[in-house]
């Protein structure tokens, strides 16, 4: 019987020459990652424990990015918190305000996710990574603590899912269009406990940030962590940005998968997730009444990287948004804010009316920079539409991709750019 | 090691956004994330919780955010033990990590209501209805959980291993 990836890459960190779905294995952590909500907690277990010290100051990230720039002074004690930690502990991949970005589009971007890692991270979207054919998964902060000390972590081996993806996607169809497919398709519980693992030639026709989107978003349909084989492109994006050396770990062609499906990215539409959950999902054709929206926000660990705000500026480019919207764009990282700059990228946003944010996540989580009042409704490039999620419990999220965050941000009502004669 | 409460009955995909509202991260003292627990589908929730009570729900509790605050504001909120259908996988692994009971169990999420009296036997995997008079048997942990448990979570359980 034959290995998924996954099981391939875990095996290898635990020393072993076989696992199974099911086994519990102690793997060993190629990185450590925490953000600047779930540090603090972790920091605090850590000084519990029997030890004195980080096991490598070089295999632990900590990223500010939830509520920075400091959005009050509880939010500022818990930065200073991990600010402090990172210095007495001389953490050498601490990003600070000003080197940040969103945690999941950083740390690819940095060279410090490759393929063959197995990471944790205490951030549910720490499954992005698994774009570039690294086992990833988030966890809570007390795992975050014992990966700090110890580097090593424990495993329920998981079973998987195949996603056998083929064809060529329409020019407005991207990656979040995929997740939100798949989502829709097997629920948001649809893959708990497992691995999302996507094969097949259509892959070619996903960019690497169409890649980071669908593995970003494994988490949405419970998944254990999503995965990409590693491919010519996925290798050149991993020369680009690292100095690490990679290993490619392939699929068994017995593996066992629980599940097959195959996505015919041809076939695929814009589509939208309708309140209050990531599974409520329409394509652009099946709205057939009109949506009356208040903001919209384009960014996140989920479509905050360039691709995304080149497609977001194509369609707001000579346009301006829709009277009385509020349209919030927020770059991932500084690099992504300097390149989309040196593009003329901003310019077209301002130009359109929309405002151009520091990277953070804030409006995803109801932080701040975006809170939504009772009863507006938001178009919005995040991963989360739950209850309350970004602000008033009677408020709406209705999550799409750029591409129609940006065309509804024109016309106030959810669009796509067909609706723009684009 | 039993736990004995007045039961709070959710359904599906209770999310940790309901659980502890991000708004309220900029805390992760359990006493104050307690006072906010399950605000944002429940305003009842905080009034009316006794120590010892028990939550009930059905799949995927405990879906999206790896926020551990939401099983540290369950258990310092004085919730004894969690029973679910199924539970999402950060949120069942932070729970074990920090020592908060938490039990699958299908039959035992469909045949107990709202303000019914459990009984949960841990050792056993017992759940019992007090007040239908019906019992279920929970899904056990494994040996490795069990011992994670026992030693109050994963922290003491490493200190203990050295």
């Amino acid at each position: 019987m034959g290995m998924t990836m996954t099981q391939k890459i875990l095996a290898a960190a635990a020393g072993l020459d076989k696992v199974e779905a099911g086994q519990l294995i102690e793997a060993n952590l190629d990185l450590v990652l925490g953000n600047d909500i779930t540090s603090p907690v972790a920091i605090k277990e850590m000084e519990k424990m029997k030890v004195n010290g980080v096991f490598n100051k070089d295999k632990i990230a900590l990223v500010p990015d939830h509520f920075v720039p400091n959005k009050d002074i509880k939010s500022a004690e818990h930065c200073k918190c991990v600010r402090e930690f990172a210095r007495r502990n001389e953490i050498t991949n601490y990003f600070e305000v000003g080197q940040m970005g969103i945690e999941h589009a950083l740390l690819p971007e940095k060279g410090l996710t490759v393929a063959g890692d197995v990471i944790i991270g205490a951030d549910s979207h720490t499954c992005t990574y698994g774009a570039l054919g690294a086992f990833s998964t988030g966890v809570g902060s007390t795992d975050m603590a014992a990966g700090m000390a110890t580097g090593k972590a424990w495993f329920k081996v998981p079973s998987a899912i195949k996603f056998n993806i083929v064809g060529k996607p329409d020019k407005w169809v991207s990656g979040k269009d995929v997740i939100l497919h798949i989502i829709g398709m097997i629920g948001v519980d649809g893959a708990l406990y497992k691995s999302m693992e996507f094969v097949g030639e259509g892959i070619a026709n996903l960019s690497m940030d169409d890649r980071f989107t669908i593995a970003n978003m494994a988490i949405e349909a419970g998944g254990k962590n999503g995965i990409f084989p590693v491919d010519a492109l996925a290798e050149e994006y991993m020369k680009e940005h690292s100095t690490r050396s990679y290993k490619i770990f392939e699929a068994d062609e017995d593996a066992i998968y629980d599940e097959e499906y195959t996505i015919d990215l041809s076939s695929l539409r814009p589509t939208i997730a309708f309140p209050h959950l990531p599974e409520n999902t329409h394509t652009i054709d099946e709205i057939t009444e009109d949506i009356a929206i208040d903001q919209v926000v384009i960014g996140s660990c989920t479509n905050g990287r360039l691709d995304y705000l080149r497609i977001a500026a194509r369609v707001l480019e000579d346009r301006h948004i829709a009277e009385g919207m509020r349209c919030i764009v927020i770059p991932a990282t500084q690099a992504i804010y300097l390149q989309a700059m040196e593009e003329g990228l901003l310019k077209i946003f301002i130009e359109a009316g929309a405002i151009v944010s520091t990277p953070t996540c804030g409006p995803c989580l109801g932080g701040y920079m975006g809170v939504l009042a009772e009863g507006e409704k938001c178009v919005s490039t995040t991963n989360r539409n739950f209850v309350g999620r970004m602000g008033h419990i009677n408020s709406e999220i209705y999550l799409a991709s750029p591409a129609v965050a940006a065309a509804s941000a024109i016309t106030g009502k959810i669009s796509s750019p067909y609706e723009l004669d684009m | 090691m039993n736990a004995k409460g007045i039961v709070f009955k959710y359904g599906d995909n209770v999310d940790t956004d309901v659980i502890i509202p991000a708004r309220y991260l900029n805390s992760s003292d359990p006493a104050e994330l307690a006072t906010h627990c399950m605000e944002d589908i429940d305003k009842e929730f905080v009034k009316k919780v006794q120590k010892g009570d028990i939550i009930v729900a059905e799949k995927n509790f405990g879906c999206g955010s790896s926020r551990e605050h939401a099983p540290i504001a369950i258990k310092a909120a004085g919730v004894s033990c969690v029973i679910a259908e199924t539970f999402a996988r950060i949120f069942y692994r932070n729970a074990i990590n920090i020592g908060l009971p938490i039990i699958e169990c299908a039959e035992a999420s469909k045949g107990i209501d709202a303000g019914d009296e459990v009984e949960v036997d841990f050792d056993s995997g017992m759940i019992y209805n007090r007040t239908k008079g019906t019992e279920f048997k929970g899904q056990p942990f494994p040996e490795f959980m069990q011992r994670i448990i026992a030693e109050g979570g994963l922290i003491p359980y490493i200190n203990s291993q050295k």
